[in-house]
Formats: structure tokens, sequence, C-alpha cells
């Protein structure tokens, strides 16, 4: 900055965080690096997020658990973030590369803000999600894989949508809920049982919450509700009036509600 | 063949800086003030989209008079600057002082290097816990900067605008009264209606709008709300 000249502000006007980062400082990208073929095995992962649809607004959850190999990394990691007022996302894989990515992602939607004075559409902010997996593609192939899934209240037709993506960048608008993540085959299953058209969104939080639980119990990757260390699934949810981190009280309730149901119920599988 | 003219430096200089003050005394004036529930940044700017004031980062705002087009590539670059810093160390690692000083560069930069310096002056305003905490700092177009306390007023009519604030100034105001105050000094000595622009960098907006980013533009509705009282007092 400090070899500033007025044309290299005009050659370097871009409205992209993203592009202007990789034109002026590509080793602060959290990709863009070169490692040897399977990293994988060192690095923390993160695991299953779900997102759904209710009355009003969408909501996503993730759960706390980071692990290493077999080994339990954290208890305490947190894979779902705000990502500006009307939108959030959550990332499963890696998590050295998804928490940076999300990050990224939060300073290229302020960026582009303050540069516009305006937001950004939510397709819009889909989109340059998009270009950002694509971005780690060759971290993805080498083992370092993140992968996002991203929920917004569309001001436009005021509407909660949902996207989901691949390893390259693929967008793909999903309805009702999905899941991402090594527990989500599970969490899947419960979410096709559980969730109903026009949920309010109280009953939306205990549908996502129970997914997980149920992501949990059968994926050894996958952290349930804690009550020893009070741990909770992080939720938010995104309506008209923006994003909100839901309670951890409302969580440490629902989650009571949850396991007791289920000892009560006594069921083996 | 042409004769090239012998130019002192000191003539050079003098003769720059002229210009550049001559370009800024056209412009139309802002009103940077301090107050208790923050700093308001108050212009008059007859357009509704380009923005004479704007917001860099979350307790940093900006505020220029001068030519558009120079100024607001200042503040993109600001912004840039901003969001690379707070990126890759963290977010309270930006500083106002950081920015100005990087703006004075520049600034200084372009005035002695290149062939036409800036028309713009400029305000980096950063809210702090209380009115003493605030920082103002003004830069000019040949990179000095200074650093103001209570309020800041630049542009063409600035002598006239800063004494109607200065004897209305008082660290106990909320932002109606900071922003009438501003209002009531832009308009001072002038006939014909002006358009103001308003924006306000809260002092309290992590518990307030539960947000680190303090700037918040106040818009025509609102803006009309606030002046209204101003009416009700003067009739």
């Amino acid at each position: 900055m400090n070899d500033f000249l007025a044309e290299r502000v005009v050659s370097a006007a871009t409205s992209s965080f993203t592009e202007h980062v990789a034109a002026t400082r590509p080793d602060l990208l959290p990709f863009h690096r070169s490692l040897p073929a399977d990293a994988s095995a060192v690095a923390p992962h993160a695991t299953t997020i779900v997102a759904l649809a209710f009355a009003g607004g969408v909501i996503m959850a993730g759960d706390r658990r980071a692990t290493m190999g077999n080994m339990i990394a954290s208890r305490h990691i947190e894979k779902v973030f705000p990502a500006d007022r009307f939108s959030v996302l959550g990332i499963a894989g890696t998590a050295g590369i998804a928490i940076d990515i999300a990050r990224l992602f939060q300073v290229e939607l302020e960026h582009y803000e303050k540069i516009e004075g305006t937001l950004l559409s939510l397709e819009g902010k889909a989109t340059r999600l998009g270009a950002m997996v694509r971005g780690n593609l060759p971290l993805a192939l080498q083992g370092l894989a993140a992968i996002p899934l991203f929920a917004g209240f569309d001001l436009e037709t005021a509407v909660g949508r949902l996207f989901s993506y691949d390893v390259t960048g693929g967008r793909y608008e999903e309805l009702e809920h999905h899941s991402v993540g090594s527990g989500s085959v599970f969490a899947r299953g419960a979410l096709k049982k559980l969730w109903r058209p026009g949920l309010a969104e109280e009953d939306a939080v205990r549908v996502a919450v129970e997914a997980l639980y149920d992501a949990a119990d059968d994926d050894s990757a996958t952290g349930g509700p804690d009550p020893v260390r009070q741990l909770w699934p992080v939720v938010y949810t995104v309506t008209r009036l923006g994003s909100r981190r839901v309670a951890e009280r409302e969580l440490a309730a629902i989650a009571g509600a949850i396991i007791a149901e289920r000892s009560v119920a006594g069921r083996e599988a | 063949m042409t004769q090239q003219f012998y130019v002192s430096p000191e003539q050079l200089m003098k003769d720059r800086a002229d210009f550049a003050r001559k370009g800024i005394a056209r412009g139309r004036s802002v009103v940077v003030l301090s107050c208790r529930a923050g700093i308001a940044l108050v212009a008059e700017n007859p357009s509704p989209s380009l923005h004479k004031i704007g917001e860099i980062y979350d307790k940093i705002a900006f505020a220029a008079v001068g030519k558009y087009n120079e100024f607001e590539s200042l503040r993109q670059a600001g912004v840039r600057y901003a969001d690379v810093r707070g990126y890759s160390y963290d977010r309270e690692d930006v500083t106002g002082r950081g920015l100005a000083s990087v703006y004075a560069q520049s600034l200084g930069a372009v005035f002695t290097a290149e062939q036409k310096p800036f028309e713009v002056e400029l305000i980096v305003a950063e809210v702090g816990g209380d009115v003493e905490g605030d920082h103002l700092f003004r830069l000019t177009f040949d990179g000095s900067i200074a650093d103001e306390r209570r309020f800041v007023v630049m542009g063409g009519a600035a002598e006239r605008v800063a004494e109607a604030v200065m004897d209305g100034w008082t660290s106990e105001a909320d932002f109606p009264e900071a922003i009438r105050l501003a209002a009531r000094a832009l308009r001072e000595d002038r006939t014909e209606p002006i358009t103001l622009e308003v924006g306000v960098l809260d002092r309290d907006s992590e518990t307030t709008r539960g947000t680190r980013r303090a700037f918040r533009r106040i818009g025509p509705d609102e803006l009309a709300g606030i002046l209204d009282g101003l009416a009700e007092r003067q009739g």
C-alpha cells in the first residue's frame, strides 16, 4: 500500500476482496498452497452440517466435534458461521481450510457491500462461494477438501434458500433440507422423517438438533449433545429480520427433551 | 524549439497548493463531530448515490470534499487496505491512525510526483469508548495530517461553518442534536434549501445493534424526522 499511486488504484478496481488479495497478496488465501499428496491425515476434520427451510426462513446447525483420524481433536469447534446479515454458511471437511474459507467469504461480502454501497444478491453470494470452493480444488484433490452449505434469506423474493456445493465448485439449489459431512447420510434420513412444510421456527430448531443427534448416534466423527460439558450444536436461523444465533439455554432445553424422550423409549437402534 | 523556463521548487509547490485549494474551495462543506452517542458525519450533497461519507471498517468512517473520482478512489483503496489488514491480522488491528498515515503517504507522493495534485481533503474518523477516545484525522491534498479534537469542518465555506459549530458544540449531545447542529451550521447564510448526506459511527453498536460495524447511514426518512426537530425549535 505504501507504493500506492493513482493509476494503481484504478487498475486494481474490483469489488471482490478475493480478486484483490489474489492479485496483491496471494499468500493470504487459504488455497494457493502446495502440499504433499494426502495431507489429510494430519489435519482435523469437521463433520456434520444440517440446514432446512421453515415458514419465514432457513435454519442451519452444526455439531461441535472435530476429529483427526480416530481421535477427537476438539469438542468445541464451530462450523456454522454468519456470512453477513442475511446469510450463514456451514462447512464440513478439513477444519483449517474450512474456517479460512468462511473467514474469507465473510470479508468478501462485507468488502463488496462497502465498495459498492449495496448488498450482493443472494444468487451473487452463492456464486462467489462456489468460486472459492473451486479455488480450493487442488488442495481437495490432495485430501484437504472443505465443502460448504450455504443458506440465506433472499430479499428480492422474500424466501429462505439453500445451496449445496460439490468439490469442483458446482452449485446446486436445495429445496426443503440438506446435509453435508460424514454424518449427513444419517442426518438426511432423520430430516426426511421429521421435516414438514411450513414448520414454525422453534420446531425447525428441534428438527435440526434431532437430525444432528441421529448423525452423532451412528457416525463416530459427529458429536452429539454433551450434557456433561453443557455443549450444544451451533444453530443459526435466518429470516427477513436477519440472522440470529439460537441461545444456549434454548438449545439446552431442546437437547434435554430429545435425550429424555429417547431414554424413555429405550430403543436399541 | 521551445525553451524550458526555470521554475523554482518553492514556486512549483506553491502553484500546486494554490491549484488544489481552489479545487477544494469550490466544493460544498462537510462537518464531522464527536458527541456522546458517537461521531456524526454530515455533508451537503445533492446526489443521493454519489457519497461523500462512507464506511471503511468496524469503527472507522471516511468523509471527503473535493473531486469525486479522486476521493472515491482513495475511499476504495482505504477499504482494501483495512480489509486486507483485518483479514491477515485481526479486526482490532485495523486503526484509524494506520489508515490515516497510509493516506498521508499517498497524498504526499501524488502531490510531489504526479502531474497534478489530488484536489481533496479527507477526514478519517474513528470512534472510541468516549469523546476523549475519538480520533478525527484530517488530511489535506499535500499529505499533511492533523489529529483534531471535538469536530472538523472542511470544504468551501469551512471557516464560517466551523464558527457556527463551535458555538453550539457540546460533548453531551446525542445524534439528533449533533446532526441538527451540523445542519444549522451548513445552512447558515444560505437561502436555498440544501440536501444533506448523513452517517454516524455508533459508540455502542455492539450492545445496541449487535454488530461490530459502527457505521450507519441515516436514510432520508429518518433524517427528515431528525431535522423536523430543528424546524420546531426554530419555529
